[in-house]
């Protein structure tokens, strides 16, 4: 390969179509957000500990969202959580994850030089860019940014008269999710076409690492559910714009009798469902797929039942498209179509459980190495099953008639979904920061950033359950308006405490994350001692990944600890011996 | 107040660990040793702390369980109520079965199997047979699962109705209404098109079934008569929620939805049990908007006389529009 051509300021870190650059770019982007998502939910779990209370927090928010004694407008605490919900879910768990690892790994792990291609690859980042140019100005429209829910469920997301946040925010919501579509419909073809197209010679799809299998099959998810979601918004874009009724009917608002005649909300909930359940999943995979290969790696042992483990991921992503039905068991639907939803999504518990038992036997016997990035993967195995088991009840449409949208659904998901991503994601940045920056990241300050977010984030999201089960809606201003709930202000002071504190914290990641980038020691070739291809490209960034001759693949990913070798790894170049049965 | 403060003097305390982890480091550059590499001394100590913090996690879930037992529902109020109680008995029971057995292997797994030098780890790619075992059983276990789900939301759902009580919930932002159908018990016609200040609910009174319709601001049922709540909206989406009972429904704009249901226990004998301030409530439990959070209206469960006395003293819809013109 010689197009080293020379690299400007320019062509190297803003509009480069070097893959590891696009996944740093994803990373920082998405880190950023991240940060702004965090703020919005600490500012809304202020107000829901100290109810019409004013706090300095709200001194970070445009002073029209604040009423005269100092406290959060109603509405305005919806637009928090409205975009609390779309940024985390879209923004920071969607593109700043797949977007960040896809990129970054995919090449590295299978022998590549770079994606299949290098400019719509950047394409990709730079309309994810535009999105979210666009979703932050939202925030400061006068009449504020969407408010209707990270679902945007019409009417209420269709119509100005019902909510300020229908108006123009609404509308740039729409562009910023458009352009956000585009933007991961790219990047996802890319990392298809990659993964089939450029393994390099002996990387059969039988030797891949999980990490990859999981970013291909979170790929295919979105490449399937995307485009539902676009139509699904352009339609509402017709009907908030044209006139057109495709989700409205029968609607009288503020006094005026609206025309729109014969549409119908429940087709939005069933196109926005289509993708919303692989949605959770393309967050979900890319998490386990890295925890499987970091949990592998630093118990110095193969992932247990490989053959499994893609299976389980393939059997998830299978069945993700035909349960999107639960989260509408009560509109109303025709109950036996209800219980087809419960038998389908109770089934994504078997391969989940088949998950779980093969981390465990994983770590069963192991030589455990507790590097940052392992205690976060282990914590997301203890999410899986905490917010898995939760499922069940939400998934058993009998059972769902009292919970749903209450505070138990929120535990549920932020446990299952939030929490496992998020580590699965630190895990994944303290693995491979050495391999994006050449440097380490302090150890120590890993290991405090680690337990501290642990102890608060389950602090803040256990609890949840409990509020759920006293019947408390998801959504509230504050429950101080009905007696029924005067009993449940200790919780959610204690939930307060906890989301306060665990945001604070993430300061120590932070400082660790940028100070390392200058001035951490710096790194050795393979520092985890891994298998896999990444870590045998140089330690300096080099376009093309390899200096020489593409590596040759030899045996999988996982031979840790192998009878027969001095070393407790084999790297996947190594040559099987005379006899030597590849697993 | 304390909530501010709280997170700053944290944030002070990170200060402080950030200079003593640097001081730490630059030790050990001093000392020529990596402080990056994780010691069989860390092994210990993180392993040591899975314990610890892991246990202390599931001491807090037992907590929880103990402390915030009496915030919880109290039992249904309402015969398909009971039933979902059940349910949900067998299943919290199964999945904290599930928890408290996983939780601790994961966190002793870590401790147990924390490296050390002179250890090497055991290679075991897979055992088919062990696999298989764990796909089947939790696949056993789902079954009845299923099975038992399926068969409540069957009784839930397919109920006669033909002898209910029926009532019509009303939602619109931010306020219930509903309408009793009167004495021909049948409710008269409707048409959003029809809505104005004074016909709330849009009905049609050239209807000859609607001039004895009531439309009332709170609810009332007999106790231990099923009752068949039919709803619709004005505006946007929102959710009739009746946690006491068990019940929730989505009311959608364009669309007629319905829950049928038999209360079990009057307001009265709650009152009993659970203080005097106690009332059956509806909630809205679909983001609507502003007040979403305070959309309310009371219920009353009573005997078959209290409800007579309380549905005579109601207008009807005819005597009310009458005296509005
Ligand atoms: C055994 C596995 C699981 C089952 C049976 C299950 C079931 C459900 C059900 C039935 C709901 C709807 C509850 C309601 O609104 O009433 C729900 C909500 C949700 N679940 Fe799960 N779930 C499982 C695992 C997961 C996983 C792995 C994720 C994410 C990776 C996830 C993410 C979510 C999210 C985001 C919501 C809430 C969406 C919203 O209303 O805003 N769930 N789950
Ligand atoms: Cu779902
Ligand atoms: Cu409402």
């Amino acid at each position: 390969m010689s197009d080293h051509h020379k690299e400007t300021f320019i062509t190297k870190y803003i509009f480069s179509l070097d893959h590891k650059m696009i996944a740093k770019q994803f990373l920082l982007t998405g880190m950023f957000m991240a940060l702004v998502g965090m703020l919005m939910s600490a500012i809304f779990r202020v107000q829901l500990a100290n109810p019409g209370e004013s706090s300095i927090l709200y001194n970070f928010l445009p002073s029209h969202w604040i009423n005269e004694v100092g406290a959060l407008n109603p509405d305005k605490y919806l637009a928090l959580v409205t975009m609390h919900g779309t940024i985390l879910v879209f923004w920071v768990l969607t593109a700043g994850l797949s977007g960040t690892f896809a990129n970054f790994l995919i090449p590295l792990q299978i022998g590549a030089r770079d994606m299949a291609s290098g400019f719509i690859n950047m394409l990709s980042y730079w309309f994810f860019f535009a999105a979210t140019v666009v979703l932050i100005w939202s925030i400061y429209v006068p009449s504020g940014p969407a408010s209707g829910g990270w679902t945007i469920y019409p009417p209420l997301s269709a119509l100005p008269q019902s909510i300020p946040g229908s108006g123009t925010g609404m509308t740039l919501w729409l562009v910023a999710i458009t352009l956000f579509i585009v933007g991961s419909l790219l990047g996802g073809l890319n990392y298809i076409v990659t993964i089939l197209n450029l393994r390099t010679k002996g990387m059969s799809m039988k030797r891949l690492p999980l990490t990859v299998w999981a970013l291909f099959f979170t790929a295919i998810l979105g490449v399937l559910s995307f485009p539902v979601l676009l139509s699904c918004g352009l339609l509402l874009i017709f009907d908030r714009s044209f006139g057109t009724s495709f989700y409205l009917s029968d609607i009288v608002i503020n006094g005026e009798v609206l025309h729109n005649i014969g549409g119908s909300p429940i087709l939005f909930e069933h196109l926005f469902w289509f993708l919303g359940h692989p949605e959770v999943y393309i967050i979900l995979l890319p998490a386990l797929g890295i925890t499987s290969e970091i949990i592998a790696t630093n118990s110095r042992k193969p992932i247990f039942g490989y053959k499994a483990m893609v299976g389980s991921l393939l059997a998830i992503a299978f069945l993700s498209f035909v349960v999107w039905g639960h989260h509408m068991f009560m509109t109303g639907m025709n109950p036996f179509l209800g219980s087809v939803f419960t038998f389908t999504t109770l089934l994504i518990a078997i391969p989940s459980a088949v998950k779980v038992f093969n981390f465990l036997a994983t770590l069963w016997k192991a030589n455990i190495r507790f590097t940052p990035a392992m205690l976060f993967a282990i914590a997301t195995v203890s999410t899986f099953i905490t917010g898995g088991l939760t499922g069940l009840i939400l998934g058993d449409s009998a059972l769902d008639i009292n919970v749903h949208d209450t505070y138990f659904v929120v535990g549920h998901f932020h446990i299952v979904m939030g929490l496992s991503a998020i580590y699965g994601m630190l895990a994944g940045v303290y693995h491979w920061f050495p391999k994006m920056y050449g440097r380490m990241m302090n150890k120590s300050l890993g290991y405090i950033h680690f337990w501290t977010t642990f102890i608060c984030a389950y602090g803040v999201f256990f609890p949840m359950h409990f509020l759920g089960l006293a019947g408390l809606p998801r959504r509230y201003y504050t429950n101080s308006s009905f007696p029924m709930f005067d009993g449940l202000s200790d919780i959610n002071s204690i939930i307060t405490f906890f989301a306060l504190s665990g945001a604070v914290v993430q300061v120590i990641f932070l400082f660790n994350f940028f100070y390392s980038i200058f001035k951490g020691p710096k790194t050795t070739k393979n520092p985890w001692k891994s298998t896999t291809l990444e870590w045998t490209t140089p330690v300096e960034r080099i376009h093309g990944n390899w200096p020489g001759e593409l590596p040759e693949v030899k045996r999988w990913a996982y031979d840790y600890s192998k009878p027969g070798y001095e070393d407790d790894f084999v790297p996947q170049t190594v040559e099987l011996k005379e006899g030597e049965k590849d697993v | 107040m304390a909530n501010v403060l709280i997170p700053l003097i944290i944030i002070l305390a990170i200060v402080a660990l950030v200079q003593i982890t640097r001081v730490s480091e630059l030790l050990g550059e001093l000392k020529k040793i990596d402080v990056n590499n994780v010691t069989e001394e860390d092994n210990n100590t993180q392993g040591f702390l899975f314990v610890v913090i892991g246990g202390a996690f599931l001491i807090f879930v037992v907590w929880q369980m103990l402390e915030w037992n009496h915030l919880l529902l109290p039992p249904a109020s309402s015969m398909h109520g009971e039933q979902i109680d059940a349910l949900m008995q067998f299943t919290m029971g199964l999945i904290l079965v599930a928890f408290f057995l996983l939780t601790p292997i994961l966190f002793y797994f870590a401790y147990k199997y924390r490296g050390r030098k002179d250890n090497r780890a055991y290679y075991y790619p897979h055992n088919n047979k062990l696999e298989l075992i764990w796909t089947v059983v939790p696949t056993i276990i789902l079954t009845g699962v299923i099975i038992y789900g399926l068969k409540t939301w069957d009784s839930v759902m397919n109920v006669d109705t033909s002898d209910a009580h029926e009532i019509e919930v009303y939602s619109k932002q931010f306020q219930w209404l509903a309408r009793e159908a009167g004495e021909d018990k049948v409710l008269g016609a409707s048409n959003f098109k029809l809505i104005d200040a004074t016909n709330n609910l849009g009905v049609d009174m050239e209807d000859p079934n609607s001039l004895d319709d009531k439309v009332v601001r709170e609810v009332h049922l007999v106790v231990d008569k099923p009752v068949l709540l039919k709803f619709r909206s004005q505006d946007v989406i929102h959710s009739a929620f009746l946690p006491h009972f068990r019940v929730q429904m989505n009311c959608v704009p364009g669309l007629s939805t319905q829950f049928a249901f038999t209360p079990t226990q009057t307001t009265k004998e709650m009152k009993i049990q659970e203080g005097e301030d106690f009332d059956y409530v509806l909630l809205c439990n679909k983001i609507c908007g502003a007040a979403h959070y305070n959309m309310q209206m009371k219920f009353v469960v009573e005997t078959q006389e209290e409800y007579d006395a309380w549905i005579a003293s109601q207008k009807t819809l005819d005597e009310k529009l009458l005296t509005q013109k």
